[in-house]
């Protein structure tokens, strides 16, 4: 057991506090500190000045671009991305659909997607749900039907988040009805291009469109466009799914936004002295703080043992969890922080072609927009109820 | 002590929710928090011919007397339909500072073009840096002539966007935070002098800043005593978080009803969502804590009506608390039990989540009103 770095880990920390200060664009980096949904346009210039570092996939192994980084390494890339507000990746590609590749797909596809994947060419979006089958994803309808050389699907996706900005959907699809519902089910890369899908967007409660609806109308897919085997879809959506869990724990993301908390809470004023002085908020900081470092810990005890090849089951949904929890928490919090300024709250495109920006001090601009799309942190990627029933099954037996 | 409606109020409760139930279904209440004006003024005429806008106010003014048991009444019915029209910013609020501190001639003048329906109120109390607490008044209200000048900032006015006139709190005299010193003033929304930012609220409502630059006043436009403000403020203002607390009853009741069939209609792993227990018990929750709110928003209602000054604002602290955190918990896991449908504009649980979650916020949110009984009790 050791916690401290190497003088090789400094120097690395050092470098990577190079890149993002002189990198790293700001305009990009005051969205992901506000927690506003990036753009298109700004996550691509990030992830492409991110990959002509060769620091896109530090998950991915070295071969296939990954940066073969140590675990210590990892660690103080994310946090310092964290505090710098960097964002990552988008999850769609590199920590979903790419792992997927390398790992089932066959030397075709490894070469013709990683790279396009690496190098943010296309914008990648997630078809699993339906609309009849959330929780139960084994039960998905959507159809794929050999014709040739090619599938014909039929069916509808939806939650697609960015389906309207992407070039490619990975999906999940039935090939065998009569076969049991996992055993039935295949991988598809699907153009977003081909003739019969259509993308109709939804609203979220914060009026913000990233959700949408993906319908399939006759749609041909090449067989060469699908991942592994027929009908072992499921093995390949489970492994993605453990991939997904560990993703959304975002702890050096939560990490600055304890620091942007104080901040705010600063300069906010009650009773004629900084909020920072009221023992009530302060005890809410300090225990999301420590219910934060606990996560955090435990997320470099799993790493640690997984490095060392030891064989976790479902303790990542631990990270999931707590992880979720804390980032709400957070939101709130900060909501809590802006007072009545927490109140206003318009959509980013309410704004176009207006000679204003939103009102109040100009760090208000942001929590609740954040606020109120991460109370599905705790239904995406699978719910937090999913997760526990999860753990008390594979992890506790019972 | 009895908790139940008399026949009257009942019959008035089915009026309220008969209104609710032809105005706003979960369609009709969107479409009108995306119109310019965030309400309906065929609406409001409506509420006044119905006599709903005088309810509140006593006889001697021209209302028609009712107590704080039937606005309670009034505004559960309010939340359940997650109502738009500005009765708690107009007739509470701007009218209840206006029947308690006004003189005969400002009553005269206002009070009955409210309850006709002809009039709307704002009251501007909050400020940048006052956060929740009523006497942290910076704007200042400084003598010329026979009358003053008003200089300030007043941040996040409900309603403020419709107001005909507002009513500001400003400092005449004393420091900052001096509970002492504080007036009240009767403005022209369109004064000179006056300029203000509008904008949209998370739960569909409207809102402004409202900015004084040397705005000039006449006496008649001071409400009351000068200097003398500060209990007439908290008082009415305790009647408006009463009021917010039963308008909370009804949108956690209307919540929990909504999600509650949602669990028996949707189904997952082929049984209804329902039969987990786990959601049967986080269900059970948000049954007990909009019960239990209940309980604390008739029993702050009847305690207004008994008009006992200190026993009124220990009960409103306790309510609002209690309140405040069952709204969050319920309009969070409401969402959470809905999984991606919960979060969808277009379906009505989000509307009440958001508007559950602003009245946590006004006049003080759940740590102010903790903090505020604890010092009452000590
Ligand atoms: C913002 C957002 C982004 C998303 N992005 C994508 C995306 O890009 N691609 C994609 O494919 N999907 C996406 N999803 C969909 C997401 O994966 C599903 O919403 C999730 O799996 C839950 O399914 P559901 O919405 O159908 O809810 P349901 O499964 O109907 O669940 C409703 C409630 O029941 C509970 N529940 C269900 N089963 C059980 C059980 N057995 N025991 C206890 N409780 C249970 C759930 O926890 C939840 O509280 C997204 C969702 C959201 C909200």
């Amino acid at each position: 057991m050791d916690l401290s770095f190497s003088k090789e880990d400094l120097a690395f920390q050092d470098e990577v506090r190079e890149f993002l200060a002189t990198s790293l664009p700001t305009d990009v980096k005051d969205r992901c500190d506000r927690g506003l949904h990036p753009t298109k346009e700004g996550q691509i210039r990030w992830q492409k000045i991110l990959n002509e570092k060769g620091w896109m996939a530090p998950n991915w192994p070295k071969e296939y671009g990954g940066t073969g980084w140590t675990i210590s390494q990892k660690y103080i890339a994310a946090h310092e991305f964290g505090q710098a507000s960097a964002p990552i990746a988008l999850p769609f590609g590199i920590s979903m659909v790419g792992p997927v590749i390398y790992t089932f797909g066959n030397p075709e596809q490894k070469a013709k997607y990683l790279p396009r994947i690496l190098n943010s060419d296309d914008w990648w979006c997630q078809g699993y749900s339906e609309p009849g089958s959330g929780s139960d994803l084994a039960s998905l309808q959507t159809k794929a039907v050999r014709d040739g050389d090619h599938y014909v699907v039929n069916g509808q996706k939806i939650w697609t988040s960015f389906a309207h900005l992407a070039d490619m959907i990975f999906c999940l699809v039935r090939t065998d009805s009569s076969a049991k519902q996992q055993e039935g089910i295949s991988f598809l890369l699907i153009d977003m291009k081909t003739p019969g899908i259509t993308v109709k967007p939804i609203y979220g409660i914060d009026k913000e469109n990233t959700l949408n609806e993906v319908f399939f109308e006759d749609v041909r897919v090449p067989i060469e466009n699908r991942i592994g085997e027929e009908n072992k879809g499921w093995t390949y959506a489970k492994f993605l799914l453990g991939n997904e869990r560990t993703g959304i724990a975002r702890v050096a993301r939560s990490k600055r936004q304890i620091v942007r908390l104080r901040e705010i809470a600063a300069a906010e004023r009650s009773g004629g002295k900084p909020l920072t002085e009221d023992q009530d908020f302060i005890n809410k900081l300090t225990r999301l703080e420590i219910d934060l470092m606990a996560l955090e810990y435990t997320e470099l005890r799993y790493l640690s043992m997984i490095a060392k090849g030891k064989k976790l089951t479902a303790e990542p949904s631990l990270l999931k969890i707590k992880g979720t929890e804390i980032q709400q928490r957070l939101t709130e919090l900060l909501v809590e922080s802006l007072g009545m300024y927490g109140a206003p709250y318009e959509p980013e495109r309410a704004y176009e072609g207006r000679n204003e920006t939103p009102v109040g001090p100009d760090y208000a601009n942001g929590p609740m927009a954040e606020h109120l799309y991460l109370r599905a942190a705790t239904i995406y990627g699978g719910s937090n109820e999913i997760q526990r029933n999860i753990v008390s099954k594979m992890v506790l037996g019972l | 002590m009895d908790f139940e409606l008399s026949d009257e109020q009942n019959l008035l409760k089915d009026s309220f929710e008969r209104f609710v139930k032809d105005n706003y279904s979960s369609d009709a209440r969107a479409k009108l928090a995306n119109t310019e004006l965030g309400f309906s003024r065929g609406h409001w005429k409506k509420m006044a011919e119905l006599g709903w806008l005088g309810l509140p106010f006593s006889e001697d003014v021209g209302g028609f007397g009712g107590t704080a048991v039937e606005t309670m009444i009034m505004m559960e019915s309010m939340g359940r339909g997650l109502v738009l029209e500005p009765f708690v910013s107009t007739v509470i609020l701007g009218g209840g500072l206006i029947a308690e501190a006004g003189s005969p001639a400002q009553i005269e003048a206002i009070i009955p073009e409210v309850i006709e329906g002809n009039m709307m109120l704002a009251f501007a109390y909050a400020e940048p840096q006052s956060r929740f607490n009523l006497n942290d008044v910076e704007t200042a209200a400084s003598k010329s002539g026979s009358g003053y000048v008003l200089n300030g900032h007043k941040s996040v006015v409900y309603h403020g966007t419709t107001a005909d006139k507002v009513v500001v709190s400003a400092r005449t005299s004393g420091n900052s935070r001096d509970e002492a010193g504080i007036s009240l003033f009767i403005v022209d929304n369109n004064v000179s002098g006056l300029s203000r930012r509008d904008y949209r609220t998370i739960d569909g409502q409207r809102a402004a800043d409202i900015m004084f630059e040397n705005v000039a006043v006449g006496a008649d436009a001071l409400l009351g005593k000068e200097g003398t403000a500060y209990p007439v403020i908290e008082k009415v203002t305790d009647y408006a978080i009463a009021a917010l607390c039963a308008e909370a009853v009804g949108a956690m009741q209307a919540a929990n009803e909504i999600t509650n069939e949602y669990m028996k209609q949707r189904k997952q792993f082929g049984t209804p969502i329902g039969k987990f227990q786990v959601l049967q018990h986080r269900m059970v929750d948000m049954y007990m804590e909009a019960e239990q709110s209940k309980s604390m928003s008739d029993m702050v209602a009847m305690k207004l009506d008994l008009g006992d000054e200190m026993e009124r604002r220990k009960a409103v602290a306790a309510a609002k608390a209690q309140v405040g955190q069952a709204s969050k918990f319920v309009g969070q896991q409401s969402i959470q039990l809905h999984g991606g449908m919960g979060m969808t504009d277009e379906y009505s649980i989000g509307h009440y989540f958001k508007r559950l979650t602003t009245i946590e916020m006004l006049f003080g949110n759940t740590d102010y009103h903790f903090k505020r009984f604890a010092a009452l009790s000590s």
